[in-house]
């Protein structure tokens, strides 16, 4: 995985909440072996009308944002199958940061990305920001007002800036873990085989004691 | 300290803790299939990394699976996905139940019937409904093609502890009403992202009563309320399962003892906290259909189509869309929707369990005219089994197509597939768009509700069946 710098580039509203990943990657684009040319495939059913034209009307196909780099969602994005296609479609689409809000139901705070897909972001370096509802509105209400806005994300001191004449920044949070491999961009199995020995020590003492498999 | 189900499995599972709260989990088990894996397997290839223990990891061919002629794919792309399985599980020495296999079938049926899935395991697949094996008391949770790849090469994942959500069932289900209807309206309260962050544990004596089969359907639509997994603890319902038939890689005799006094300690110890809770008592519970998009949008069988501003935790402008997709008109009966085909399968309802049921309905009926019925047997064994006990002969009697194991219509990434704007109902977990084919309108219910509507042509409430 590429390490996550700086970002800096136009800001794209998907005004939608519980973006599941069968919309951001339809499963016939699900049956290639390879890891690339997924961009095809990103909200395929939401981008071409049923005769397979351009939909104009998508917000993602209208000329201003073309090109976009970060993109903001309502609550819940990729919700469902736990296809890392859907987070390879969205970073070969052109995206490193999607930003969705967590929503407070009752006394539970419910997380903006679903388990799967956040974690599968971590590990191919797309960015996964949550804040809360307001701010997420203010940012919808932001590009809704300035043409080609820009933001600005600063992984290391956890800040976005919405790039308005006034500037809105917002910091976020993130689990330092997720934050240390993005920033290095070190690869996973590498740094658990580091850690081989206690694996096969752990495996040795599980295999006495689970007898029956 | 009391623990939960869930923390006696985590903790037994810990190889390291790797600090930041990252754990290095243990994983018992992997399965495989065709679709979440080429990645993984080429990434093995690129490192010069091999599978760490092939013999903890199994493999099957399911979601492209043609379910009419299964040795003539057409689709040359789903083709080559499927031989690259075949070619993977070759070179790195993994058990592959492929197209020629007696046991090949949905990877989360399989599991379970061979006895691959036993208690107090942790088990990972490419899948999200992997969640379906907590039926067993055992740690199952969907993993990303990257995290596929590094239980291949390590055997572990890095993991953060999720927390934990006590879900009660208590109370007795009334006649027709199902296990599919106890999972749909706890999506319904608390919705698809109400479990997010955390692992449900369901409990109660509604869940005590409950089959294996009944069980892996409500913890198989764990991942639809958001949950990293579902579990239950075994019981003498669980033990009677595992030892019932054969089961090739289930423990026998005296190991079986051995096992049956390990699963014994794996329940809930009293007085054990949990960081959410939730009870529902399912002596009112109707059978549910869903009407919109998304699981959570789901209502009574007595129930209309609502109006977009009533339905709590979406916003109108989502009910909209997804009335405008499912092409429905607030206020109207749930029972006056029309069906043009009908699914049974997939690894919610696809087990025998859920055909027996299905073609209990079905029997001296026949299907209305112009509606479609597809039954898909979960595995090939399940297949072979329905047909000894006749139920394919129910089927095909009532005008139904009875199918070879596989996905199928529940993700339709095989030829199975809803036209633009044909409305199903479906036995399956998913109703988003697109879902069952470009355009087409899923309605999710049980199996037996799904069989009536079949002959109807529209929803019934199954209560009143004759
Ligand atoms: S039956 Fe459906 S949900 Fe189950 S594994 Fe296959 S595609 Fe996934």
């Amino acid at each position: 995985m590429q390490a996550f710098t700086e970002v800096r580039g136009r800001i794209a509203p998907l005004d939608r909440a519980n973006v599941d990943t069968d919309a951001i990657i339809p499963k016939q684009f699900l049956k290639s072996i390879k890891r690339t040319g997924f961009e095809e495939g990103l909200f395929f059913d939401w981008r071409l009308k049923a005769d397979g034209r351009r939909d104009p009307d998508f917000t993602l196909n209208k000329p201003r944002f073309q090109g976009a780099k970060l993109l903001v969602a309502r609550n819940n994005f990729g919700c469902g199958s736990s296809r890392e296609h859907a987070v390879w479609a969205v970073i070969q689409g052109g995206f490193t940061v999607v930003i969705a809000p967590w929503r407070q139901e009752g006394d539970a705070t419910v997380p903006a990305f679903a388990d799967i897909f956040k974690n599968n972001s971590s590990k191919n370096g797309l960015l996964t920001i949550e804040l809360s509802e307001p701010d997420v509105e203010s940012i919808f209400q932001a590009i809704e007002n300035h043409d080609g806005l820009e933001a600005a994300v600063d992984l290391e001191s956890q800040t976005l800036t919405v790039l308005t004449p006034e500037e809105m920044s917002f910091t976020f949070d993130i689990d330092p873990a997720i934050k240390k491999n993005m920033l290095s961009g070190l690869d996973d199995i590498g740094l658990t085989l580091a850690h081989e020995s206690s694996i096969s020590t752990f495996e040795a003492e599980h295999n006495a004691q689970v007898t029956w498999t | 300290m009391a623990k939960t189900l869930f923390e006696k499995v985590w903790e037994s599972h810990v190889a390291a803790d790797l600090g930041e709260d990252v754990t290095l989990l243990y994983i018992d088990r992997h399965l495989i299939h065709e679709v979440t894996s080429p990645q993984a397997f080429e990434g093995l290839r690129l490192t010069g990394r091999t599978v760490r223990r092939p013999e903890l990891t199994f493999a099957t061919m399911d979601h492209n699976v043609p379910t009419d002629d299964r040795f003539n794919i057409k689709d040359p792309v789903s083709k080559a996905q499927i031989a690259a399985l075949q070619r993977n599980c070759d070179e790195f020495g993994v058990t592959l139940y492929n197209l020629d296999s007696e046991h090949q079938g949905i990877v989360h049926v399989i599991g379970p019937d061979l006895g691959i899935t036993l208690p107090g395991m942790t088990i990972v697949c490419g899948d999200s409904h992997t969640s379906t094996h907590g039926a067993f008391g055992t740690l199952a949770f969907g993993i990303g093609t990257s995290e596929v790849e590094h239980v291949m090469a390590t055997q572990t994942l890095r993991q953060t502890k999720p927390k934990t959500f006590k879900v009660s069932f208590d109370g007795t289900l009334g006649p027709g009403v199902t296990a599919k209807d106890m999972i749909l309206k706890l999506i319904g309260e608390i919705g698809t992202a109400g479990g997010t962050g955390h692992v449900l544990e369901y409990t109660g004596d509604a869940i005590a009563k409950l089959s294996m089969e009944e069980r892996m359907t409500i913890c198989n639509m764990s991942i639809e309320a958001g949950a990293r997994a579902g579990m239950i603890a075994p019981d003498e319902t669980t033990f009677d399962y595992i030892t019932r038939e054969s089961r090739p890689f289930a423990p026998k005799g005296a190991a079986l003892e051995a096992a049956i006094a390990d699963w014994k300690q794996l329940p809930a110890d009293p007085g054990a906290v949990y960081d959410r809770s939730i009870s529902i008592n399912i002596d009112e519970l109707e059978p549910q259909i869903t009407w919109g998009t998304s699981p959570g949008m789901v209502t009574n069988v007595s129930g209309l189509v609502p109006n977009p501003g009533d339905v709590p935790g979406y916003n109108a402008s989502d009910v909209e869309m997804a009335l405008d997709y499912m092409g429905l008109t607030p206020g109207t009966p749930m029972t006056d929707i029309k069906v043009d085909t009908v699914f049974i399968g997939s690894c919610t309802n696809g087990r025998l369990d859920d055909l027996r049921r299905a073609a209990n309905v079905l029997k001296n009926h026949k299907v209305a005219a112009g509606v479609r019925l597809m039954v898909v047997p979960g595995s090939e064994d399940v297949r072979r089994q329905a047909e000894a006990e006749g139920l394919d002969d129910v089927f095909k009697a009532a005008g139904g197509e009875w199918r070879f194991a596989g996905c199928s219509m529940c993700l339709a990434m095989n030829p199975d597939q809803l036209a633009p704007e044909e409305r199903a109902a479906s036995t399956s977990n998913r109703n988003f768009e697109g879902r069952q084919g470009k355009g087409g309108r899923t309605h999710l219910v049980g199996p037996e509700m799904a069989a009536a509507a079949a002959v109807a042509g529209h929803f019934v409430d199954i209560r009143t069946w004759a």
